[in-house]
């Protein structure tokens, strides 16, 4: 028979602690977290950089990951984006009753795999189950080590090259395609960016700036960085990579892959000088072989996007507005 | 670049001859010119016009209101299309009642809602049936099979509406335009013979045109050499014939009649709708008479916005009052509508 979560499991007595030992210790399994203790105390670092996520994807389990894969990817690589090594990361999980137990072990084993291959450790948890009908939702604190200098968002400068780590909107057309019923063979991209990274900056490359492409996609992320450095950004359509898949999946529901986002790409910005090198590492490195250029800082006017079309025009580009709703006809 | 599409290129910017307005009657093709940046190519004497394309722009508030009425219903659900949730009715929007607890789904075929019935005989299904002539078939379709299998709990709130009489009556009323970029997926569905009679009326090319950015230039510097002509021409061959779909049409026409219908800012125009038939009144849930139009906000000039008569920055709401956060109208709420295409491309001409 189907097992499912019960508000007794959330009671903080037997079953709570069944199911922890069940499910979220034997994934996760290590010295810090066996002991079982209120806080983990672990080794520190001169700079620290922190970070917390909270995940409420529906469904839980999708094309090409899961929300536990997608918790560790979003918190991790957002440790990243920052110049920082992950090291650790908690995981508070909220379920609801209902909720079947085989699915939890599923996602919470393939939240441990993932940080296993981001090379962090779950060292705190926390299971509180709340009425409803068979969801969960995951909150997640990382902590990384800075230990090269910290990158900023507004460190983009004249001249330095706009890369992507690969293809455009796979994971926001993963899930959209499975809310709507629509059959697509498109898999969600959800991945840790931990070698990418690593190989950038052990490769000496200066990192200006450099951010994951997540919620708002490409054009968000890359107007916020133009904005955050006060520098025109110079993009060209032609250049930046979509999927065919994806393009007709956007094309049929009148959705713009520019605004369409991952869950597994970055958006780095370096000097010119190293442009060619950086992307050979990136299309070198695990997640990154569809790496690209697709751009260059200027001195423009400060703070603006522009797209040069792939007919020779030019489109201002903003920040999503709105919600990205599905059209009509 | 293809050569000739190059050659198309020279020959826009390059353009020197009279002064031409040309309207696009179709929202996504007022998408595909700011998402190509068409008007940066675009030589200042020729303009393109958005129209009154944009299925949920035209909607006019009574029908919003009205929805929100029976989105409110005990055992009742309304289906809708994303696009929609957002457009303000009298006061206030689906999306809004929503958080007040009315029940509204989102889908993306109007067959997914023969599921929904079948899954929760005692809930009313009911589908907010807005569009032109490219979704009308699937609606036809739809109601095929309530007839056919006698399915209780699903009904239409309909706003159907047709677009050559609306361009008919934007030309009669002496809207400057030169010529029509004509709308490539209501072609597929009525033919690009629909456009003949209106083409031959005010002697005026019309250019059928798919959405590419290619597409949409070839097909603008066709209209431009055709200027004067009382012409259409069918630059999407690829999957607009001249007779259109003939078995679609005659779907429609098993159920639905014509009728006068009204559209936000314009007014009544006759002949513009399609209603149910009065013997399929039955999974009607009272689209008749859902005529009246009250704006949210008075200063809102979405009507002269539809018929091309105001450019969408020359609204004093655009921008300020009205965003799509914060939508006065609903030409600043869909992905198709004109305002919102402005305002997100910052586009100035």
């Amino acid at each position: 028979m189907k097992q499912t979560i019960a508000m007794v499991h959330g009671s903080g007595g037997q079953a709570t602690g069944e199911l922890i030992r069940d499910v979220f210790a034997k994934a996760f399994d290590n010295k810090t977290l066996n002991l079982m203790e209120d806080s983990a105390a672990v080794p520190g670092s001169g700079t620290i950089a922190i970070t917390t996520d909270s995940f409420v994807v529906t469904p839980l389990e999708f094309a090409g990951g899961d929300i536990g894969r997608l918790c560790v990817c979003g918190t991790v690589n957002d440790l990243l984006m920052r110049g920082a090594s992950p090291k650790y990361i908690t995981c508070g999980a909220i379920l609801e009753e209902g909720l079947d137990i085989e699915v939890l072990r599923r996602v919470i084993y393939s939240m441990a795999e993932t940080a296993r291959e981001a090379g962090v450790q779950v060292v705190a948890g926390d299971t509180k189950v709340i009425e409803g009908h068979g969801g969960m939702y995951i909150n997640t604190a990382g902590v990384g080590f800075i230990e090269h200098g910290a990158v900023s968002a507004a460190g983009a400068r004249p001249g330095d090259a706009i890369l992507v780590s690969g293809t455009m909107g796979d994971h926001h057309a993963a899930i959209l395609g499975e809310r709507m019923s629509i059959e697509t063979d498109i898999k969600s991209d959800c991945a840790p960016l931990t070698e990418i990274v690593r190989n950038l900056t052990e490769g000496g490359i200066h990192l200006h700036t450099m951010r994951d492409i997540t919620r708002g996609g490409l054009a968000t992320v890359l107007k916020e960085l133009a904005e955050a450095s006060e520098r025109q950004f110079v993009i060209d359509e032609e250049l930046i990579p979509v999927t065919l898949k994806v393009r007709d999946f956007c094309g049929m529901l009148g959705l713009d892959p520019l605004y369409m986002g991952n869950e597994g790409k970055l958006a780095a910005i370096v000097p010119e000088e190293e442009a060619e090198r950086a992307l050979s590492i990136m299309q070198h490195s695990k997640y990154g072989e569809n790496a690209c250029r697709i751009g260059t800082v200027t001195d423009g006017p400060k703070g603006q996007l522009i797209m040069r079309t792939e007919i020779g025009g030019e489109r201002d580009l903003d920040i999503l507005q709105g919600e990205g709703l599905p059209r009509i006809c | 670049m293809r050569e000739e599409l190059k050659a198309v290129i020279k020959y826009l910017k390059e353009y020197d001859g009279p002064e031409m307005n040309i309207m696009e009657v179709c929202g996504s093709h007022t998408a595909a010119i700011a998402k190509n940046g068409i008007p940066t190519i675009l030589p200042d004497r020729i303009r393109l016009i958005s129209g009154p394309g944009c299925p949920v722009c035209v909607t006019p508030s009574s029908y919003i209101d009205r929805l929100i009425q029976l989105s409110m219903k005990e055992h009742t659900c309304v289906v809708t299309f994303g696009d929609l949730m957002r457009v303000p009715g009298s006061e206030t929007s689906l999306s809004a009642a929503k958080g007040e607890g009315a029940r509204v789904a989102m889908v993306y075929s109007p067959m997914d809602i023969l599921d929904m019935a079948a899954r929760e005989k005692e809930t009313t299904f009911i589908f907010a049936a807005v569009g032109f002539e490219t979704t009308m078939p699937v609606y036809a379709l739809l109601v095929d099979t309530i007839v056919r299998e006698n399915i209780p709990n699903i009904k239409l709130l309909t706003a159907l509406k047709t677009m050559p009489p609306v361009i008919d009556y934007l030309c009669r009323g002496g809207a400057a335009i030169d010529g029509f970029l004509a709308p490539g997926h209501v072609a597929v569905v009525t033919g690009s013979d629909a456009f003949e009679p209106l083409a031959e009326k005010y002697s005026i090319p019309f250019g059928v045109s798919g959405f590419s950015g290619p597409e949409l230039l070839i097909a603008i510097a066709g209209i431009l050499k055709a200027r004067g002509e009382g012409r259409v021409m069918n630059f999407y061959p690829s999957v607009v014939t001249r007779e259109g779909n003939e078995r679609a049409e005659a779907m429609i026409d098993r159920y639905f009649d014509v009728c006068d219908a009204s559209w936000r800012g314009m007014g009544a125009v006759t002949g513009s709708g399609r209603i149910l038939k009065k013997e399929y009144d039955w999974i009607d849930a009272g689209s008749r008479g859902l005529d009246e139009d009250r704006q949210k906000n008075r200063a809102c000039r979405c009507g002269e916005v539809l018929m091309g008569k105001i450019m969408p920055t020359e609204c004093p709401l655009h921008g300020k009052v009205c965003t799509p956060l914060n939508p006065q109208g609903a030409c600043m709420v869909s992905t198709e509508g004109s305002c919102y295409s402005w305002y997100i491309h910052h586009r100035t001409k």
